[in-house]
């Protein structure tokens, strides 16, 4: 019994750092209506750059800082290449427009660097419980998350540029009428979104290995949990991840690891249906008051 | 008088030409080569074709398209391996399998819009293959390999790789001749109304989603039975090959750089990929940067050209707009 708890408790863990990485997706969408699929190569250009940080001599914990502006930079950069002239076209254009530049980059990361699995060394004393381990970097990287989502929130609700990001959100004329230079807002957002996706990818390259191509397996997870959090819904995002670990948890001590995928697609496309405002609806009133 | 109406409606007459060219060119000289490279050729049209019934003329994408192609390889080669189906039933029974599936499906996943839609389709994807991996009966990952006494009945391998690569361009005929009667029907009409507005479609009459449902359905026979007939010549299928979101990828490419909602710009659009892709992979320097020039390739057509050669050949010429379909 203890057995599954433990379970269920590190699927937690490690759900709310898919939580972060979703939150970076679903910014993106609340703001500006762009469903990021270059999400995928974002959480794979942060576990690179931890990955070279550490073998530079930088701890791994040090170097998220500037893994979280390097995922600004590049951020900004994909806007303007990708995304600004889509924005306010059909979906269509904005989807296949991102699609288009997350094939470049994956393609040139396996260019670079093949398929070859890589591996961030983290030492950290876990904490032992009746014979179960809950690892340290799970704890740590669970911590952390929270607090970046803090950080977030009190960006978002306490700060000008946070307001001016949720008016624009809201209404992007009446938003420009204000003076709020929105052009700069929208790649400040979608930067920021490319941040979190890529500092969650340097929190799980701590506790996984990974390929360039893992990103492909973390974007469709953080489709997932955007999907049960509610689309454009940064704390239904944790809320979803959190939702999702839990699930991973309930289910690893049961089955084979290999059904998870199929289980989690089958909750993925039936919530998408029957739920299309995401599970945790309710948290997007307080949002939007 | 058949002059003038060839010069009045080119497009039937184009089908014809390219399915006749298909048929014919490897013919001369039994060149085996040329066979292989249009081979594949047809494969790209006809995902890219039957594709183009949602993205182009009902405006949604489809991200998971492959799911059809790799669902009816695997329903053909399981019937094939484990059952001893002639090819034809095989092939015939996994496009209709699948297309009842998609039907299925449509209805639940058709009620999302736009970006919803788009993800619901990644996801359909992904569990399928998935599941596929899981699934025992159909050997799980390493997937079914065919014996090489399953060609027996088509008169040993080399006869059978013709008459396959027959069978393909039919199915590539098909998938032609469905955009076209398609385009020029009622229910062509109400996908293209959905595809400009759906509210407005649903307003004026339009059973958008009987129409979305059944459009969705027949975008996945014939992919299926070219999946079914593809795996057949390789007579090997495992889910990574079969669900390869790679390919469902370049069929999207192949539509927006013919020109998406037209019949002969997925055409184009998946044969000069094709030659392009055949290309990049034999030259040294590209071989490994395939992907890469897609996505470009992709990213300037979606933010310059969005009516892809179709669309710029039609602006450029507007008069084209009403002969070349």
């Amino acid at each position: 019994m203890f057995g599954i708890l433990a379970s269920i408790v590190d699927g937690v863990l490690v759900g709310a750092v898919y939580g972060l990485a979703a939150m970076g997706l679903t910014l993106i969408w609340g703001v500006m209506n762009v469903i990021n699929l270059t999400h995928g190569a974002m959480i794979v250009a942060g576990m690179f750059g931890l990955f070279y940080l550490t073998t530079l001599g930088i701890p791994a914990y040090a170097a998220l800082a500037p893994v979280l502006a390097g995922g600004f930079a590049i951020g900004i950069a994909v806007y303007w290449i990708s995304v600004h002239r889509v924005i306010g076209r059909p979906p269509l254009m904005s989807l296949l427009s991102t699609f288009a530049m997350n094939m470049v980059l994956i393609g040139l990361g396996t260019a670079v660097w093949g398929t070859a699995l890589f591996n961030v060394p983290v030492a950290l004393p876990g904490i032992t419980l009746r014979g179960y381990t809950f690892t340290g970097t799970h704890l740590m990287a669970a911590v952390l998350t929270a607090s970046i989502a803090g950080a977030l929130y009190l960006f978002l609700y306490r700060m000008r540029l946070g307001k001016a990001i949720r008016a624009v959100a809201s209404n992007r004329e009446a938003a420009e009428l204000n003076g709020i230079p929105t052009t700069q807002v929208l790649a400040l957002t979608f930067a920021l979104g490319v941040a979190l996706a890529s500092i969650s990818g340097a929190l799980i390259a701590t506790l996984f290995p990974f390929t360039v191509l893992s990103g492909t397996a973390y974007q469709l997870k953080s489709f997932v949990v955007t999907v049960l959090g509610g689309l454009g819904n940064p704390a239904g995002a944790l809320l979803g991840g959190i939702a999702l670990g839990l699930l991973e948890g309930l289910i690893t001590p049961f089955m084979p690891v290999s059904w998870t995928t199929v289980i989690e697609f089958v909750v993925f496309v039936i919530v998408l249906i029957a739920f299309p405002r995401g599970l945790f609806a309710f948290v997007r009133h307080a949002r939007t008051r | 008088m058949r002059a003038a109406e060839v010069v009045r409606r080119p497009t039937p007459w184009l089908i014809a030409a390219a399915v006749l060219a298909f048929a014919l060119l490897p013919l001369q000289g039994n060149d085996v080569g040329l066979r292989e490279d249009l081979l594949l050729a047809a494969v790209y049209i006809i995902l890219a074709t039957n594709l183009n019934l949602m993205i182009g003329y009902a405006g949604y994408v489809n991200f998971g398209n492959i799911v059809f192609f790799g669902l009816g390889g695997y329903v053909c080669v399981w019937l094939v391996n484990a059952h001893a189906w002639p090819l034809f039933a095989a092939a015939l029974l996994a496009g209709a399998v699948v297309s009842v599936l998609a039907l299925c499906f449509g209805f639940g996943i058709l009620r999302l819009r736009g970006a919803y839609f788009a993800l619901a389709t990644i996801g359909v994807n992904e569990g399928v293959k998935a599941f596929v991996a899981n699934f025992s009966p159909w050997g799980g990952s390493t997937g079914i390999y065919l014996s090489i006494t399953a060609y027996q009945p088509l008169g040993g391998p080399a006869s059978a790789l013709w008459t396959i690569y027959f069978l393909l361009v039919a199915v590539m005929a098909l998938s032609l001749a469905l955009s076209y009667a398609v385009k020029n029907s009622k229910f062509g009409l109400g996908l293209r109304a959905i595809g400009q507005n759906e509210d407005a479609a649903l307003v004026l009459g339009v059973p958008t989603r009987r129409y979305k449902a059944m459009a969705y359905s027949a975008s996945a026979f014939l992919p299926a039975m070219a999946g079914a007939l593809f795996f057949f010549k390789s007579a090997f299928i495992q889910p990574d090959d079969a669900y390869d979101l790679v390919l469902s990828t370049e069929a999207i490419v192949a539509v927006m750089l013919g020109g998406q909602g037209t019949i002969v710009g997925p055409l184009l659009g998946a044969f000069l990929y094709e030659e392009l892709r055949g290309t990049l992979l034999t030259t040294k320097a590209f071989s490994n940067f395939q992907l890469v020039i897609a996505g470009l390739l992709l990213l300037v057509i979606v933010q310059f050209v969005p009516g892809g050669l179709m669309g710029w050949v039609h602006r450029r010429w507007p008069r084209t707009k009403r002969i070349l379909e």
